[in-house]
């Protein structure tokens, strides 16, 4: 019964790192093919969302009940909180900075920010 | 009142997460540092809705994992944008409607925006947010009233 139930856990683990692995690496090559620091952020969320969560994930399934899974745990609660923050930071340094995306389809930051000109 | 005592069972936990001691003597020192840090946060004046959202309802969880399956769903899309040969890109920043009530539902809502593939909170105004898109189909209205209703509902005002 062991033999399974530890089986399961490890393919299961498995398919977690293989997935996340293959996020982080799609992320990554997007980071370098996007063609702005606008598309660039959207690369770099693949990777701090799905691609680390899913590792952590299946460190979890490794781990176990133990406290070393309790600890994973936070972290990846951590990452969850704090990473779109400091994207959010990126993107609106970059608002006010003045970048604007390239080939922009649809513009409606003056429906938002209205008749400010500085924020 | 409830803020303290949620903030001390927060910390506690957190220390025995952190520490797995479970000897008499050592839980006593934990017990003390939280309160420590009780006092210390309560002479801060941080025991509001912002620092300790115990407010919220419970319903945040499920939503988590709702906003898990969002999050997979997305980060497949922009992966196959960034696999294509020829990149489908259609940047646009568009306003979204943000009708949550509370500050906490504010920040919600705009950092679920960011946690999904494909979208950015760029500018937050009251009531409304300017968001970054890098598709056509990420910058859908329809799937942002939906998670801008779902957050309202977990918020508590």
């Amino acid at each position: 019964m062991d033999i399974t139930l530890d089986l399961i856990r490890d393919i299961a683990s498995g398919i977690s790192f293989a997935v996340g692995l293959a996020f982080l690496l799609i992320g990554a090559l997007g980071m370098i093919r996007l063609p702005d620091v606008w598309a660039r952020i959207h690369a770099a969320g693949v990777i701090d969302t799905i691609g680390a969560e899913l590792i952590v994930f299946g460190m979890i399934l490794q781990a176990g009940f133990t406290q070393a899974s309790l600890k994973l745990l936070l972290i990846g609660l951590f990452l969850f909180v704090t990473s779109p923050t400091a994207t959010h930071a990126v993107a609106n340094a970059a608002f006010t900075a003045g970048l604007r995306p390239l080939n922009l389809r649809k513009n409606q930051s003056a429906n938002v920010l209205g008749g400010e000109t500085k924020p | 009142m409830a803020k303290a005592i949620g903030l001390l069972v927060a910390l506690f936990a957190l220390w025995l997460t952190l520490s797995g001691f479970f000897k008499p003597f050592l839980l006593m020192l934990g017990v003390l540092s939280c309160l420590l840090t009780l006092y210390l946060a309560y002479r801060m004046k941080l025991l509001d809705d912002e620092a300790v959202p115990i407010q919220l309802r419970p319903a945040l969880l499920l939503y988590w994992g709702w906003l898990g399956g969002e999050i997979f769903k997305s980060a497949v899309a922009v992966s196959k944008v960034i696999l294509m040969r020829e990149m489908a890109l259609h940047q646009q920043l568009i306003a979204v409607p943000a009708p949550q009530k509370t500050d906490m539902g504010h920040v919600i809502f705009a950092n679920s925006i960011t946690l999904t593939p494909g979208t950015v909170t760029v500018e937050t105004r009251p009531g409304v947010f300017l968001v970054h898109a890098l598709t056509e189909s990420a910058a859908d209205a329809e799937g942002f009233a939906e998670m801008g209703r779902r957050v309202a509902e977990i918020e508590a005002w």
